[in-house]
């Protein structure tokens, strides 16, 4: 059964139109990579499903309930958490203390600061230091690691790659690949379609706001995606 | 003896003034609120348990009903006022706690009139201890001061070490993604508000035991907070105790030299350190006046 579902969402950025009756459902366990070029609506749809940005149309439900008219705060304790673009850490707090503030929502699950010292073991060390001196990689992994304190049941991870060094990218993804081990459903907007096809079991991809290919990563081939990437026109819209 | 004199009388005046600032800072540091009622809500406060202990109750059964009554009207404030004020943009909320400062002063003055109170403490008024032949040091200044480390200190905890402190500092940084992670940012405003206010009103009760109060003595309370809060850098508690302290040793001092140099020499003592900030090299660089005030930008 799928435990994140949305149906024919519509969402807007005043009179631009970002997001077009995009349908989706997410198996639990399952990892599906959101790709498409700038500005296909990708940000705008995960952050419609976390409850940042309003839908204008259409439902969200979370293991069969509907999600839709509830506040960011009130989805993450019931399981649907987004690690937004740009890391977004609370600057002045320690790495620690993005974790804790995490932390309090008193949604049960295994995710604690000493489990994800050893999923994440660069973070042990930084643990004190202010979150705003850290590098773009320490960073992203203290995002994803304050997600995780919230035991999310769906974690949404918003362009984990973007701006940092190919080798802090490597040591994010298999950081990922170590979440993913645990059976955590992972929605994972990437503009790298190599990497996203790495860890993905599920591909979807993205153009002008609508979803235009959708399918199991092994059988999307490079060149689907790279046609449907850029609205060719030899995909077929799912 | 008689400078150190002035000295110790200052920074014990300085406690009052820290008080008077704490919840300015406050609202200023999570919310991006300036509360320019915050004097009145002081002032509020005074009446109330003016009022209380004039109806027979003891000062401080009085003060104990007004600090709660005033927390909520923090949150009542928060909720109806400044929350929706808010969404439209910064400037608006100088707007609306403007108005409010004026309602609250004339609803004041209409239901009180124009007389000036003062809660009467008896001889803890005038008791003091001695130090030296020369300096004795007053009871309630002593209790004033003593009141106000010990709620900047435990406010210090509140935020640097409990969960919800925790929250309140997060939600002020970045209220979006603090919903993000769980935090119901639009309660930890509403609690930040009851803290802020209900602290005016602790400074406000203080006021009208240590001295006089009127309908109209909140713009005057509010512009004392307001440099104390500047001169020890927005959002640093610490720093609003030694604005506070500051302004407190430079009306002492001023007092001595002239009677009349009282108030202007605390004002005197704001507009040199901000000028002072102000000519340090690349302050105009890291954000002018934003810099010189303390806000990060």
């Amino acid at each position: 059964m799928s435990i994140l579902e949305v149906e024919g969402m519509d969402a807007h950025h005043g009179l631009l139109h970002a997001v077009r009756g995009v349908s989706l459902s997410v198996a639990r366990g399952e990892t599906l990579a959101l790709v498409g070029a700038n500005g296909a609506g990708k940000t705008t749809l995960l952050r419609t499903i976390a409850g940042s940005h309003p839908a204008t149309l259409g439902r969200i439900l979370y293991d069969g309930t509907d999600v839709t008219s509830l506040p960011a705060y009130l989805r993450v304790r019931r399981g649907i958490t987004l690690v937004p673009e740009g890391r977004r850490l609370f600057p002045d707090l320690t790495l620690e203390e993005n974790l804790l503030v995490a932390g309090r929502t008193g949604r049960k699950g295994d995710w604690n600061v000493e489990r994800l010292y050893k999923t994440f073991p660069m973070l042990a060390r930084l643990r004190k230091k202010r979150a705003a001196t850290l590098s773009g990689g320490e960073q992203q992994a203290t995002a994803i690691g304050r997600a995780l304190m919230t035991n999310p049941g769906v974690l949404l991870i918003d362009e984990a790659s973007l701006g940092l060094a190919p080798v802090a990218v490597d040591l994010i993804y298999e950081s990922l690949a170590a979440v993913v081990a645990t059976g955590m459903t992972l929605v994972l907007v990437e503009q790298d379609v190599g990497r996203a096809l790495g860890v993905a079991s599920h591909v979807a991809c993205m153009l002008e706001g609508r979803i235009v290919l959708e399918g199991p990563a092994a059988k999307v081939t490079r060149e689907q995606v790279v046609d449907a990437y850029f609205g060719l026109g030899a995909a077929t819209p799912a | 003896m008689i400078w150190v004199n002035q000295i110790v009388q200052g920074v014990l005046l300085g406690g009052f003034y820290a008080l008077l600032a704490t919840g300015l800072s406050l609202m200023f540091g999570v919310m991006r609120i300036i509360n320019l009622a915050h004097g009145d809500l002081a002032v509020v406060g005074a009446f109330l348990v003016w009022w209380l202990h004039d109806r027979g109750l003891s000062v401080g059964v009085s003060l104990v009903i007004m600090l709660p009554v005033l927390a909520l009207v923090g949150v009542v404030l928060q909720r109806v006022l400044l929350e929706r004020s808010l969404r439209a943009g910064v400037l608006m909320p100088l707007l609306t706690t403007f108005g409010l400062a004026i309602v609250i002063q004339n609803l004041l003055f209409e239901k009180f009139g124009a007389d000036i109170r003062s809660v009467d403490i008896g001889s803890l008024a005038f008791d003091g201890w001695r130090v030296t032949d020369q300096i004795y040091v007053g009871k309630l200044p002593v209790l004033i001061f003593g009141v106000a480390l010990a709620l900047l200190g435990a406010l210090q905890f509140f935020l640097s070490r409990l969960p919800l402190g925790r929250a309140m500092r997060a939600t002020a940084q970045d209220p979006e993604t603090a919903e993000l992670v769980g935090i119901n940012a639009r309660g930890v405003y509403l609690c930040a508000a009851a803290i802020a206010v209900a602290t005016a009103g602790l400074a406000g009760a203080f006021l009208a035991m240590r001295a006089t109060f009127d309908a109209y003595a909140g713009p005057t309370l509010l512009i004392f907070a307001f440099e104390a809060v500047v001169i020890g850098r927005i959002g640093s508690l610490w720093g609003t105790l030694v604005g506070g302290v500051s302004i407190g040793v430079a009306q002492t001092i001023g007092a001595q030299l002239n009677p009349q140099w009282s108030i202007l020499a605390g004002h005197l003592v704001f507009l040199a350190v901000l000028a002072a900030r102000l000519t340090v090299s690349g302050v105009w660089a890291r954000g002018g006046f934003k810099a010189a005030v303390g806000i990060r930008s």
